[in-house]
């Protein structure tokens, strides 16, 4: 059986379980089998994004430690796989990054499957996180992967490229411009009519996801559940 | 009429408020961030314009298969010219110089600044005519020269509707982007001071008025103020890049030529241009082709003008040289592709920045051309890339604003936080005691799904977002279930 490491990220792991577990519904689905190195924390991102560069070395040699016996590392976040690939050569010369892959990388790539045998009935729209499209260059993986989903209906999202205004500690530096940014995703996720709001990031989502339950809160228009593609990918329904 | 109009009625005229005396330049960026997305009617022209570039910008970069290629073989030869910095400008100066040209050194603004008022004098003049030239901007040349009793007339049409409104610039390559039609129209009807009566807003009518302004003006002039896009020191060549035309008047009409050229805008070989050539208009104003490009190598008998002078200024430069991250920020050719998909820049505009580079080329340029200063620029970018994506010189502009974030000073309190952050999760069990004591903490707002109000910092998060509240059972949880 082959044997791949789950990286669930720091955020997963403090707020949203079912994304990590979805990840283990479909690698299993797939026939791989799936360790949780329970010692794993953070990748260190949000020091190095936020110039604390000696605070994150110490997670990235962390990480190295965790994960340096596998081969293949899985994680469901676009933005930790790129902190791994592109930051820690220039943090602490580990190379670790290049077997650090986010899931549909993984699947596409590695496995060689597109069509994970999810069954998903609802409208979803996609936004592809920024990290994810632009630093670790995941195109359209997670797409064709949703594409194959039986039952699932994809609408464009408008200025989908456009950043959803998180940015990590931005969302609080600059919080009047971030939330301008936010304003503006949420009100083209709503324009979408889809049930669900998917991308590759719960750091995103959780941004996406706040504004929405605030609009919904506030009597704004209806517009997506936040969802991880992940979670879709494990479904069965 | 929204409060931001920046020409309000008050019966009568229109009064012209300029923008930049609203935005307070010289306070933190997410302050005066936030002055400008309270601007509706700023907000709206630069989303428009913005948008529309953009979307100009992509196409036609689109036509190109070597579009990648291009972008790789400028960002190269860029960086051989920081690496032969001081060979090529000695080489430049003796090539202009053969060809008639007096070429001139300016360690910072003040030096440059005395030398071209030190020309004009001599030249017999009081004014100048201006190519547009984001060098004397950001020597603040024109200010200097009014302390000095001189005139500088800008005659690009953004530069000169700027000038007008007493403003400052908001864009690189647009200045007057924060301008719609009709702010123009009462721009020209009060201050350009002959303009046509019963001006209307049509494009064509206001273009028009600024051609019969500026032809006086070149006339006139006997001595001309310009940039340059590029420097070739094979040749000794200047070469400036242009839409309008009124640049080129600029350079071969008046008897004296100064032109004030940042080193970094050197190339070694005349040849070299062919590659940044396809690059600039396409990503600047997103033409296949800008409609003038001038080119002139020192003095020519009969043609142009008779005094050629190039003020080679550092201003910085050098500094920025030193540093091996930083440095690629000279390669920039001020095409402004960066500032016109950067959905911060589109949101503030440029007097947010408080520099005269602006968005997400001056976050980087700015505070290490004046170290020290603007420091809270790098933070002013959510790090999405769209900037790295477009640059046609390939500048990595978000791994810049991380190098330089861990060059700034930090806050003590987000020092404190951020490494007692570090110390808990470089520590597994640690780490699950925090998550735990989370899960704990959080069981008041667990019914209701999320918490829609925290105290500082965290209110910045809660001021327009909810947060999810940690779940009942957690993935390790979970997983050491199913492990039995």
């Amino acid at each position: 059986m082959k044997r791949v490491a789950l990286f669930i990220t720091c955020v997963n792991d403090a707020l949203f379980p079912e994304t990590p577990k979805a990840v283990v519904t479909v690698l299993e689905r797939l026939g791989y089998e799936v360790d949780f190195p329970a010692a794993q924390t953070c990748c260190g991102q949000m020091h190095a994004n936020s110039g604390y560069k000696r605070d994150a070395a110490k997670l990235a040699r962390a990480f190295d430690r965790v994960f340096g016996g596998y081969d293949a590392i899985v994680t469901p976040s676009g933005s930790c796989a790129a902190m791994a690939r592109d930051q820690y050569p220039h943090l602490t010369g580990s190379d670790i990054g290049r077997r650090v892959h986010e899931l549909s990388e993984f699947l596409i790539d590695v496995a060689g499957v597109e069509d994970v045998g999810a069954r998903f009935p609802h409208t979803v729209t996609y936004h592809p996180t920024c990290h994810g499209t632009r630093a670790l260059g995941l195109g359209d993986k997670p797409l064709r992967l949703l594409r194959a989903v039986d039952g699932i209906d994809l609408v464009d999202l408008p200025a989908a490229d456009q950043c959803c205004g998180f940015g990590g500690t931005f969302a609080l530096k600059n919080a009047e411009v971030s939330s301008a940014m936010l304003a503006d995703k949420c009100a083209n996720a709503a324009a979408t009519s889809a049930e669900y709001l998917a991308a590759a990031d719960n750091s995103c989502l959780t941004h996406i996801g706040g504004g929405i339950s605030r609009l919904d809160r506030t009597g704004g228009p209806a517009a997506p559940r936040p969802i991880h593609y992940a979670e879709i990918l494990a479904s069965t329904a | 009429m929204s409060a931001d109009r920046v020409t309000g009625s008050a019966g009568g005229a229109p009064a012209i408020v300029p923008a930049a005396s609203l935005i307070p330049a010289d306070q933190p960026f997410p302050k005066a961030a936030k002055v400008a997305l309270g601007m509706p009617q700023l907000r709206k022209n630069l989303a428009h314009a913005t948008g529309t570039i953009r979307a100009k910008r992509a196409k036609v970069a689109g036509e190109l298969d070597d579009w990648e290629r291009l972008r790789d073989t400028a960002a190269a030869v860029k960086a051989n010219v920081q690496r032969r910095l001081p060979e090529l400008a000695v080489r430049f100066e003796e090539r202009a110089t053969a060809a008639g040209a007096v070429v001139h050194w300016a360690r910072d603004a003040k030096e440059a600044n005395e030398i071209a008022a030190r020309l004009v004098r001599e030249a017999g003049a009081e004014e100048v005519v201006k190519v547009k030239s984001m060098a004397t901007q950001e020597i603040e040349l024109n200010e200097h020269f009014e302390a000095e009793g001189l005139k500088a007339f800008e005659t690009d049409l953004a530069e000169l509707i700027v000038q007008l409104a007493e403003d400052k610039p908001s864009h690189i390559l647009v200045p007057a982007i924060h301008y719609n039609r009709s702010e123009i129209r009462d721009i020209f009807d009060q201050r350009m001071g002959d303009a046509p009566a019963g001006l209307t807003d049509d494009p064509a009518a206001l273009a028009e008025a600024a051609r019969l302004h500026l032809r006086r003006r070149f006339l006139s002039a006997k001595v001309a103020v310009s940039g340059a896009n590029f420097a070739v020191a094979e040749t000794g060549s200047l070469v400036v890049v242009e839409s309008e035309g009124n640049g080129r008047m600029c350079l071969t009409m008046p008897e004296t030529l100064i032109s004030v050229v940042g080193i970094e805008k050197l190339l070694p070989d005349f040849a070299d241009l062919e590659v940044f050539m396809q690059l600039l208009p396409r990503s600047s104003t997103g033409e296949r082709m800008n409609p003038y490009t001038s080119v002139w190598t020192g003095v020519r008998d009969g043609d142009g003008p008779k005094h050629v002078h190039v003020i080679l200024l550092d201003n910085g430069r050098t500094t920025v040289l030193a540093d091996e991250v930083g440095r690629q920020a000279l390669s920039c050719i001020r095409c402004s592709a960066c500032l016109n998909v950067c959905p911060v820049y589109e949101r503030t505009g440029g007097h947010a920045y408080g520099h005269v580079y602006p968005g997400p080329i001056g976050a980087i340029l700015a505070p290490q051309l004046e170290p020290g200063r603007h420091d809270d620029l790098p933070y002013a970018s959510s790090l999405c890339g769209a900037c790295y994506e477009v640059c046609p010189v390939k500048i990595n502009i978000p791994e810049v604003l991380v190098h330089l974030r861990q060059q700034g000073p930090h806050d003590a309190g987000e020092r404190a936080a951020m490494g007692a952050a570090e110390a808990v999760m470089a520590r597994p069990r640690l780490w699950r005691t925090a998550l735990r004591a989370a899960r704990f903490g959080s069981m008041p707002w667990r019914r209701k799904g999320f918490v829609r109000r925290l105290p500082f910092p965290g209110s910045k998060w809660t001021m327009s977002r909810d947060l999810p509240v940690p779940p009942q059972e957690s993935f390790r949880d979970w997983w050491k279930e199913r492990g039995r």
